[in-house]
C-alpha cells in the first residue's frame, strides 16, 4: 500500500471559484472543493438540484471552473452517464483524442441520492457506467428549506418533523437506508464513505474511486448550518464528532474487502454529538440511548464485515 | 442511390436513424414505439452502426442521458410514446431550452387511463408547448425522411433546437409500406453532424443549467421564440435540398384539391390518405371539397395554412387528441382558427374529435364529417361544440 | 446598471467564464472577520484546508517571527470573500485566528 497522503498532498488548485452563496460555514462546499482539488482539471461535473447546485449558478456567474451541467432533481446520474456515453462514443470516433482522461463526476444531496434520484442511480449503478456518484448527505431537504428526507435519522427535527404533542422529530425508529451496502449490491469495485472533517482522507478517496473504470459511489456526510440549527464555526468540529462517537464511520469498500480509514478505539457517546445541534435539543435521555444503541449496532456491524475491532467501545 | 425495401414505420426510422450514425442512442421499450430500438440494438450488436447504446431503466433516464450525451457532443436519439412521453416531460422543456439539439421520435398513441396503447395524438399534442420542433408523417416514408431533415433541422446554428418526428402507432410503424432506403452516404452528406457551438470540454470550461432568476429567465424564453421562428426557413431550405437530392417533395402543409373547394378538412397523420381518397369519391359526386394535412407542428405553419384555406367557406378541423375544457376540444382547431383569425380571413371553422385510443376511423366516418360541412357551409354560425365521431352515444 | 437585453447573451443561459462568481463579493455577509497572527501561526494549512470558500490563501511569502522562526509560506484571508464562518478559528490548532466583530 502507497504511503498515506497529508495535508502538504492537497493541490493548490481550486476549481470551485469563491463568490458561491453556499451559506456561511457550509460543509458541502469543503467536500466539493476536495472532491474537485481530487479530479484536477479534465473533469465534467453533473449535479441535480440541490444546495450546492442552485447556489454556485446563479446566472450570469458560475462558481465551476471546470465543465458542469445541471438538468433536473432526480437524473444526476443518467446526465452523468450520458456524458460518460458521450465520451467513450466521441473517443471512439476520434472526436476526443483518445488519450484524454476526462472524469465524470455526478455530485448530489441526500434527497436527490435517496429519495428522488434513487432510480437513476441505481440504473446507472447497474449499467458499470464509468461514473463517480457523490453523495454530500446533509440529512434533509435544505434546498427546500429543511425537509425530511429518507436520510434524516432518528429523532431529528426538521419542518416536515416537527417537535410536538405527539411527533418527535423524525419517527422512523431504525437506522435510514444503508447507501453503500446499496450500492455494493449492484457490484460497485469501489464505494466509500467520507467526512468534511477528514479532507485528506475524501481526497485520497475520490482519487482511488476516479483511477478505477465503472460505477464507483461516495457518501459524505455534510454538516449544515441552519438545517441542523449550529454554528457556523461548529461545523466541522460536529462533523468530526460524527465520526468520534461513531455516528458516522469511514471506511471503503474494494472488490469485496472493507476497511475502516479513521479507526476510533475508544468512541464518545453520541450525546456529545446531538447536544451540540438544535434539532436534537428536545430529545430526551431515553431517545438518546435509543439512538445510541442504533448506533453500537451498526459499529459492531462495521467492525464484522472489516473482520476486526476498529471502531472501540463508548469510553465511560 | 438507394434501394426500396417493405418496411413497417419503426424499421424505417431505424434504418433512417442508422444512417445519420448517432453516438449515443437511448431508449426504454413501450409499444408501439418498442420495435425502433430493437432495430437499433440489432445495427449495433451486428457492428453496423458504432453507437453507446444505453438501456435505461425509464422514460425520465433516456432523455436524462440524452442531455447529458447531447451536451458533451454527441449526436443523440431517442423514441418513445404516450406514457413514456409523459414521463420525459420535464425534460423535454430542459433540452429545448438549454437549447441541445437532438432527434426523438414520437409513435404516436393514447395516454391513459383507461391504459390503450393503440393510435391516437394525444401524446404528440401533450407537448407542443415544449420548445421542440415537431412534424408529423403521414407514410413510411415520410417518417423515414423526417430523420435525416430532423437532424440537419436541428443542428442548425440557426436553429439549436430539438426536434420530434412522428407517426401512427401500429397504423404506420407496424403497416409494411414499400419505402426508399437511400445509400448511408446519402444520408450522411444531406445531414452531416455538425459540432455544436458549445460543449462540456475541460478545455473550455461552461456551466449549463444555470439559475435564471427574474432578471434573467424571461430573456431566455424570447431567445426561444426566435430560434423557433427562425427554424421554419431552415425547415424550408431542408425540404428544398431534399427535394433536390432525393426526388421527394415536402412543405410545412400539404393540400390536396383545395384549389375550388368550398370546404375542407385540416388533420395530420396516416388517416389524411384516407380523407384524401374520400374527397375524390366527394368530388366525383360534384361535392368542392378539399383537404389540408399539417406536417410541421411547431413552429405553426399559420402562413401556409391561411393561403390554402383563403377561398375556402367552412373548414372542419379533426382532431385526434382532446383537450377538456378547451374552447374548440382540439389543440389543432385552436391553432388553425387562431391562424385564419389573426389573418382576418372570413372562414369559418367547427371541429371534430375523431379516432381515440385506436377507435377504427373509416371512410363512413369520413362522408359523416363532409356532411357536417356541406349542412353548415352556408349558415351564419357553426356548432362551437366539437363533433365526436364515431363515438357510441 | 442596465443588464444585456437578450440578443447580447449566449443561448440558453450557458455561462461562458468559468469561476466567475470571483465577481460576487461574499465579503459582505461578514459579521466576523478572521484575524490570523501571523506571530502563533504555525503553517499547519489547517484553516486552508477547512475553508468552504477557499478563502484562505496560501502565499509564498517568507517570514520570521519573533522568536526568530523562519516560515517559507504565509497565510491571508481574502476578505472578498470570506464570509466570516469562523471554522478556521474554531480549527486552528494554535488558536492564531481571532474573530472580530466588523465595524459597522
Amino acid at each position: 500500500m502507497s504511503k498515506p497522503l497529508t495535508v502538504w498532498d492537497l493541490p493548490k488548485d481550486e476549481f470551485l471559484a469563491p463568490g458561491h452563496r453556499m451559506c456561511q460555514g457550509c460543509a458541502a462546499a469543503i467536500t466539493i472543493r476536495h472532491i474537485l482539488k481530487a479530479a484536477g482539471k479534465d473533469v465534467i461535473v453533473v449535479m441535480p438540484t440541490c444546495c450546492g447546485e442552485i447556489t454556485s449558478t446563479v446566472y450570469p456567474q458560475t462558481a465551476w471552473r471546470v465543465p458542469w451541467i445541471h438538468v433536473a432533481f432526480e437524473n444526476a446520474a443518467a446526465v452523468a452517464s450520458g456524458v460518460s456515453a458521450a465520451i467513450e462514443a466521441l473517443k471512439r470516433k476520434g472526436e476526443i483524442p483518445e488519450e484524454k482522461d476526462i472524469k465524470v463526476i455526478a455530485i448530489g444531496g441526500d434527497g436527490g441520492t435517496f429519495d428522488i434520484g434513487f432510480q437513476a442511480l441505481s440504473g446507472t449503478l447497474e449499467r458499470g457506467d464509468n461514473v463517480l456518484y457523490v453523495c454530500y448527505d446533509n440529512e434533509a431537504y435544505m434546498n427546500t428549506g429543511i425537509q425530511r428526507s429518507g436520510a434524516t435519522p432518528l429523532g431529528a427535527w426538521t419542518t416536515t418533523t416537527p417537535v410536538g404533542k405527539v411527533w418527535r422529530g423524525e419517527w422512523r425508529p431504525k437506522k435510514r437506508k444503508d447507501l453503500i451496502a446499496i450500492a455494493i449490491a449492484h457490484n460497485v469495485p469501489y464505494a466509500a464513505t467520507a467526512n468534511p472533517a477528514f479532507p485528506v482522507d475524501l481526497y485520497t478517496k475520490v482519487k482511488k474511486a476516479l483511477s478505477i473504470k465503472g460505477p464507483k459511489l461516495i457518501h459524505v456526510l455534510s454538516t449544515c448550518v441552519p438545517g441542523w440549527r449550529i454554528e457556523p464555526e461548529k461545523a466541522v468540529e460536529i462533523a468530526k464528532l460524527a465520526v468520534l462517537t461513531g455516528m458516522w464511520i469511514n471506511y471503503e469498500y474494494e472488490n469485496g474487502v472493507y476497511r475502516v480509514t479513521t479507526p476510533v478505539p475508544k468512541r464518545k457517546p453520541v450525546s456529545v454529538y446531538l447536544r451540540l445541534q438544535g434539532r436534537f435539543r428536545h430529545l430526551t435521555d431515553e431517545d438518546i440511548k435509543k439512538i445510541q444503541e442504533l448506533v453500537d449496532a451498526d459499529v459492531e456491524r462495521i467492525n464484522k464485515l472489516v473482520g476486526k475491532q476498529v471502531i472501540g467501545p463508548v469510553e465511560s | 442511390m438507394g434501394k426500396v425495401l417493405p418496411l413497417g414505420g419503426n424499421y424505417a426510422v431505424a434504418y433512417a436513424v442508422k444512417a445519420c450514425k448517432p453516438d449515443v442512442i437511448t431508449a426504454y421499450p413501450i409499444s408501439p414505439q418498442t420495435t425502433i430500438v430493437e432495430r437499433l440494438s440489432e445495427f449495433v450488436a451486428n457492428g453496423e452502426l458504432d453507437a453507446e447504446f444505453l438501456h435505461v431503466e425509464s422514460e425520465h433516464s433516456a432523455l436524462s442521458v440524452a442531455i447529458g450525451a447531447a451536451a458533451a457532443g454527441a449526436r443523440t436519439y431517442s423514441a418513445t410514446c404516450s406514457q413514456g412521453l409523459a414521463l420525459m416531460n420535464e425534460l423535454l422543456y430542459i433540452m429545448s431550452h438549454v437549447r441541445l439539439p437532438m432527434v426523438l421520435t414520437i409513435v404516436a398513441r393514447a395516454l391513459s387511463a383507461p391504459i390503450n396503447i393503440w393510435n391516437d395524438h394525444s401524446d404528440f399534442m401533450s407537448v407542443i408547448d415544449s420548445g421542440w420542433i415537431m412534424m408529423m408523417s403521414a407514410s413510411n416514408q415520410e417518417a423515414y425522411d423526417e430523420i435525416m431533415l430532423a437532424y440537419r433541422i436541428a443542428e442548425d446554428p440557426r436553429v439549436l433546437l430539438p426536434v420530434i418526428t412522428s407517426m401512427d402507432g401500429y397504423i404506420q410503424s407496424h403497416v409494411v409500406e414499400p419505402v426508399e432506403v437511400v445509400d448511408d452516404e446519402d444520408v450522411i452528406s444531406f445531414a452531416p453532424k455538425r459540432k455544436s457551438w458549445v460543449t462540456l470540454d475541460p478545455d473550455k470550461p461552461v456551466t449549463m443549467g444555470a439559475v435564471g432568476d427574474p432578471n434573467w429567465y424571461f430573456e431566455f424564453q424570447r431567445q426561444l421564440w426566435e430560434a423557433m421562428k427562425e427554424s421554419r426557413a431552415v425547415f424550408d431550405e431542408a425540404v428544398a435540398e431534399f427535394s433536390k437530392k432525393f426526388g421527394r417533395d415536402y412543405s410545412a402543409i400539404e393540400t390536396y384539391k383545395l384549389d375550388d373547394a368550398e370546404v375542407a378538412i385540416v388533420g395530420m397523420g396516416s388517416f389524411m390518405g384516407t380523407i384524401k381518397a374520400y374527397v375524390d369519391r366527394a368530388r366525383k359526386n360534384g361535392v368542392k371539397v378539399g383537404t389540408l394535412r399539417v406536417k410541421l407542428y411547431r413552429p405553426f405553419p399559420s402562413e401556409d395554412i391561411v393561403r390554402a384555406l383563403s377561398n375556402v367557406k367552412l373548414v372542419g378541423v379533426m382532431d385526434r387528441a382532446l383537450v377538456p375544457g378547451s374552447p374548440t376540444g382540439g389543440f389543432l382547431h385552436s391553432d388553425v382558427a387562431c391562424a385564419v383569425r389573426q389573418a382576418g380571413l372570413d372562414v369559418k371553422t367547427l371541429g371534430y374529435i375523431a379516432g381515440l385510443g385506436g377507435k377504427l376511423l373509416t371512410m363512413d366516418n369520413v362522408k359523416q364529417m363532409v356532411d357536417i360541412l356541406l349542412k353548415y357551409k352556408d349558415v351564419k354560425e357553426v356548432p362551437k361544440e366539437p363533433f365526436f365521431i364515431g363515438v357510441r352515444e | 446598471m442596465s443588464l444585456p437585453g437578450w440578443k447580447q447573451i449566449p443561448l440558453g443561459a450557458v455561462i461562458l467564464k468559468p469561476g466567475n462568481s470571483v465577481e460576487y463579493k461574499t465579503g459582505e455577509w461578514r459579521t466576523l472577520r478572521p484575524e490570523i497572527n501571523q506571530e502563533k501561526c504555525i503553517r499547519c494549512r489547517t484553516c486552508w484546508m477547512f475553508c468552504p470558500e477557499g478563502a484562505i490563501l496560501e502565499v509564498e511569502e517568507p517570514y520570521k517571527t519573533q522568536a526568530g522562526k523562519e516560515y517559507r509560506l504565509t497565510y491571508k484571508v481574502n476578505y472578498d470573500h470570506c464570509k466570516g464562518c469562523g471554522i478556521c478559528a474554531n480549527e486552528c490548532p494554535v488558536k492564531a485566528i481571532t474573530m472580530i466583530e466588523e465595524a459597522i
